[in-house]
């Protein structure tokens, strides 16, 4: 009873906030919100709601192959609404399969980035000297460099030290390692500032006194001032890296075709366009912006909602 | 402000030392450079005796040095996969690259940063609100899709531009031009706005939020109190200090454009630097790989180099070096 | 200085009201707000934070931020309505009829252009000179306004000044077109204690040798007592009392104002203890009905729970208070003040 009374407590103060009030206000971040979890909530249930498994060896045929999608053409086919690819892959299974994994790298990689970042960002700030001049100097040094660059590096390197076919086994903790690695240096930067500036105050100098551990103290203090800007700079994230990944995937240097994602997916349509079957690169990418619109959209608001100058 | 030059370039150079310092490591420690000169009946000790040979048996400070020597003087070996001089290679491909990245630029440049504007200026108008619709469209599509996007609709079904390929080019000295050829120039329509959108979008939304910043000011609001006319205070005061934040960026994003080439080279079969950086990753051909990093470095550092003195210039209080002097009451 | 009709007054507001419309209802920030300043005069506008002080300077200059806006009321200067103008006509206004100064000299100056320039672009905004003759009467005003050196300081930038030069700087801008008034809003507030009274002192000495009203807002009532000719109290967007200022000072009328006149500790008097006045502003969106002040009130009684006075004759001053009238305050009514 009392969870469930705190729970509709916590409800209340959120719909009679100002940040839920800017949100209903703004019919273009409530459509964007709409789509974008339509579209997550899709392709996370792709395992449930996808009429085929078209990564499946066992269930394709050729014959299938090179359907037009059904309102387009008389040869469509209601089993293959969007069509199908040259192999006889369903168009649509497919874009759900792969957003999915457009979402997870997206999402992984950003939480990678943030909790290295995080870490980093604290060790750098209170342990300075040293340890923070390297750390910010390899800060310094990688942010010369764009992040697709950085993560096309690593990739390079790591296929460069194991075999091609460990490579496509692990290319997703590849790809999120090393779209993690080109966005942690934003948060780190943060942190750092935070703590520099907490680290210098009584409070922290009085509990090393008393004997507590500053470090422990800091986080409790400091933490809860950055989750504004690190929140703003994921948002932020969110969309780059999955635009990030679906880049490295059309490049062919990201996640393969056994196991595609939006990227992907694209890359292998595209070598067909030229010959007319637009459908299997037209639909994932239409998939794609769509995702990475309603998530620069929402992110937009949220960061206009958080934003105490604009108020 | 000597002082101010002499740091910077201190600083430059240490983080050339380390690209360069990553980039050998690479070529070193990443796959044998060995196995890929030979064949498969080479016994071990004539492969030792090629590594001796190679200087790839001293130590490693010594192997680095030479490593910057050789990569001072454009000598960075072999290919892996085509077997020819990388810095040949390179050499043959820079023009492409730099004149697409430089055609990209200018679009960002004149249309981008007076879009900004006008969107800062005046927020509410329906004009600036369309433009920020259109502009959040360019920040979610990737370029690729961006590109193939173009493709389909002005080569493929108009007829109106090429969809790949750097059309005639005209040679001038080691250089080669695509300016100089009605076909060239048409190539590099598509290809330069792909390059040039994603950027365009961020200088046009990083220049609206500037401007909207300064025209808060407490400066702003008291040149308003002085009476001063609209046009000396938009243009005048507001876009001035919303520019020098801009120009870092800017300067910046000539960076990345030739980055970001990589993509957009992929998309439309430029022969470029990019295009032959992709094919070194898919490869990995490491030699190639690290002399694009390198080159890379070297071209971010001097422009983060002169972007930093362009900000000084401008803004007089970076010009005491940062110190600012304080006389009397 | 009492304005007759032989010497009409420089700056008239009468039933002034402004307002901000938010989502949880219309805000009244300044309501029904009258009072006339007379040419080379000094008004003090003090009161808390929130009083609505600055949002009415704001809307004499003509720039009071949106969603803010004049609801009603009627602003003249000389004679003139100017808060109904186009844009274009009170920017002619601005600065070469009535000047501005803000609170904090740094961020009021434009970090990229020099003090000459700024000085020289806003007179040439107004006046007629040509660029030399402009930049001399620069170099004059940077001289009035006490900078050394002005002859080489005029090209240096605003970071290169102290606090203290730097109001003087924006002092000058205020004055180079020839205002005659000049909304100054809290202009020492943001300076060290040991810098407010000289520029204060140099605020009211060129004021009065240009002969150039000033309105000066600020919660400090000590720069009051020292500077204005007349003051007007604000309180909850209203204006409680007002008065030639060694009578406001010295003999409040109003029960705000003799809570705000026991609350400054002075030398050489004896305080057993300062008073203290209970209670806090109350919010802009709950005023309480009748009088604003009645539930911090010692003196209140019935009429001031229900009907809310206006400026009365009180002695030499007007005070908002029923205590000043015939009928009195009806059946006093104790306090019930919470805890704010």
């Amino acid at each position: 009873m009392a969870t469930s009374s705190a729970l509709g407590g916590w409800l209340h103060r959120v719909t009679d906030s100002d940040v839920w009030w800017s949100f209903k206000s703004s019919p273009m971040t409530v459509t964007a919100a709409a789509v974008t979890f339509f579209i997550v909530a899709v392709a996370f249930l792709s395992p449930v709601l996808a009429p085929h498994t078209p990564f499946d060896p066992a269930t394709l045929s050729l014959s299938d192959g090179l359907k037009p999608p059904v309102l387009v053409s008389d040869d469509g086919d209601w089993t293959f609404p969007l069509g199908t690819d040259d192999q006889g892959r369903d168009v649509l299974s497919s874009i759900m399969y792969g957003t999915r994994l457009s979402l997870e790298v997206g999402l992984a990689s950003v939480i990678f980035a943030m909790v290295l970042g995080i870490a980093l960002g604290l060790v750098s700030g209170y342990f300075g000297g040293t340890v923070d001049a390297v750390i910010m100097r390899v800060a310094d040094v990688q942010l010369t460099f764009p992040a697709i660059l950085v993560a096309l590096l690593i990739d390079g390197v790591v296929r460069g030290l194991i075999s091609v076919q460990r490579h496509d086994e692990i290319a997703l903790f590849v790809i999120v390692g090393a779209i993690g690695l080109s966005f942690w240096v934003s948060y780190a930067r943060t942190v750092r500032g935070s703590v520099m500036v907490e680290k210098n105050k009584e409070y922290v100098q009085a509990a090393r006194v008393i004997g507590l551990s500053p470090v422990l103290i800091m986080i409790r203090h400091v933490l809860p001032n950055v989750t504004g800007p690190v929140l703003v700079i994921a948002t932020l994230n969110l969309g780059l890296a999955i635009i990030t990944e679906a880049t490295l995937s059309f490049l062919g240097v990201g996640l393969p075709s056994t196991e595609p994602s939006l990227g992907t997916l694209i890359r292998l349509g595209n070598e067909l366009l030229q010959s007319g079957e637009w459908w299997i690169t037209v639909f994932p990418g239409i998939t794609l912006a769509a995702l990475v619109l309603g998530v620069n959209l929402l992110g937009d608001w949220l960061r206009d909602a958080l934003n105490p100058k604009l108020r | 402000m000597l002082a101010f030059i002499l740091r910077r370039l201190l600083q430059s150079i240490a983080v050339l030392l380390t690209v360069g310092l990553v980039a050998f490591s690479l070529f070193r420690y990443v796959g044998d450079p060995i196995n890929a000169m030979v064949g498969q009946d080479t016994t071990m000790e004539q492969r030792d005796e090629l590594r001796t040979k190679l200087g790839l048996n001293d130590p490693a400070p010594i192997q680095f040095a030479r490593f910057i020597y050789n990569a001072s003087r454009g000598n960075f070996g072999l290919s892996y996969r085509t077997s020819e001089p990388v810095g040949r290679l390179i050499l043959e491909r820079v023009p492409a690259t730099l004149e697409l990245s430089f055609c990209a630029a200018i679009f960002i440049l004149f249309v981008g940063v007076p879009m900004g504007v006008y969107t800062g200026l005046y927020p509410q108008h329906w004009s600036s609100r369309l433009l920020q619709a259109v502009s959040l469209f360019g920040v979610s599509l990737p370029p690729f899709l961006v590109g193939i996007l173009l493709i389909l609709i002005f080569a493929v079904s108009l007829h109106w531009l090429p969809s790949f390929g750097r059309g005639e080019t005209v040679q001038l000295g080691w250089w080669t031009t695509n300016f100089l050829t009605w076909s060239g120039l048409k190539a590099l329509i598509l290809p330069s706005i792909t390059l040039g959108l994603f950027q365009l979008t961020l200088i046009m939304r990083l220049v609206r939020s500037e401007m909207l910043e300064v025209m808060r000011t407490d400066y702003i609001k008291f040149a308003r109190a002085r009476g001063l006319t609209n046009r000396a205070i938009n243009f005048g005061h507001a876009l001035k200090n919303t520019l020098v934040p801009v120009i870092t960026v800017f300067g910046l994003q000539l960076g990345s454009l030739i980055a970001f080439a990589v993509v957009t080279e992929t998309v439309f079969a430029w022969p470029g630097v990019g295009q032959l950086f992709i094919q070194s990753v898919q490869f990995s051909d490491i030699p190639v790989m690290a002399a694009y990093l390198l080159l890379i470095g070297l071209l971010f550092v001097v422009i983060n180099l002169v972007v930093d003195l362009l900000y000084s210039a401008v803004d007089p209080r970076l010009r005491g070096g940062g110190s600012v002097r304080v006389a009397g009451h | 200085m009492v304005t007759t009709s032989n010497n009409p007054p420089l700056l008239e507001v009468k039933n002034l009201r402004v307002e901000f419309p938010t989502r949880r209802g219309t805000l009244l920030a300044v309501d029904d707000v009258s009072f006339d300043i007379a040419p080379g005069e000094v008004l003090g506008v003090v009161g808390e934070s929130g009083a609505g002080k600055s949002l009415t300077g704001n809307a004499i200059i003509g720039l009071l931020e949106p969603p803010g806006r004049i609801a009603a009321g009627e602003i003249r200067l000389e004679g003139r309505r100017i808060d109904n103008l186009p844009y274009e006509e009170m920017r002619k206004v601005r600065g070469a009829r009535i000047g501005a100064i803000f609170q904090d000299p740094l961020t009021s100056l434009n970090p990229l252009y020099s003090v000459g320039r700024q000085l020289v672009e806003t007179i040439q905004t107004h006046l007629p000179l040509s660029g030399s003759e402009a930049r001399k009467r620069a170099l004059d005003l940077l001289k009035e306004v006490g900078i050394p050196g002005a002859e080489s300081r005029i090209d240096h930038y605003p970071h290169q000044f102290s606090g203290g030069m730097r109001q003087r700087v924006v002092i000058a801008l205020a004055l180079c077109a020839g205002p005659r008034l000049i909304v100054a809003d809290e202009p020492t507030t943001a300076l060290d204690v040991s810098i407010q009274a000289q520029i204060i002192a140099l605020l009211k000495r060129l004021c009065r040798e240009h002969s150039t009203a000033v309105m000066l807002v600020t919660h400090d009532m000590g720069v009051i007592a020292e500077t204005a000719d007349r003051v007007a109290v604000m309180y909850a967007g209203r204006i409680v009392e007002i008065g030639p200022v060694r009578d406001v000072v010295k003999h409040a009328k109003h029960p705000y104002t003799k809570g705000l006149m026991g609350s400054i500790p002075s030398l050489g008097v004896r305080h057993d203890r300062l008073t203290q006045i209970d209670g806090a502003m109350p919010r802009l969106t709950e005023i309480p009905a009748g009088c604003a002040f009645n539930p911090r009130c010692t003196e209140r009684g019935q009429r001031c729970l229900v009907e809310r006075p206006e400026l009365m004759s009180a002695g030499a001053s007007r005070a908002a208070c029923w205590l000043h009238d015939r009928g009195g305050v009806g059946a006093p009514v104790a306090r019930e003040l919470v805890d704010a």
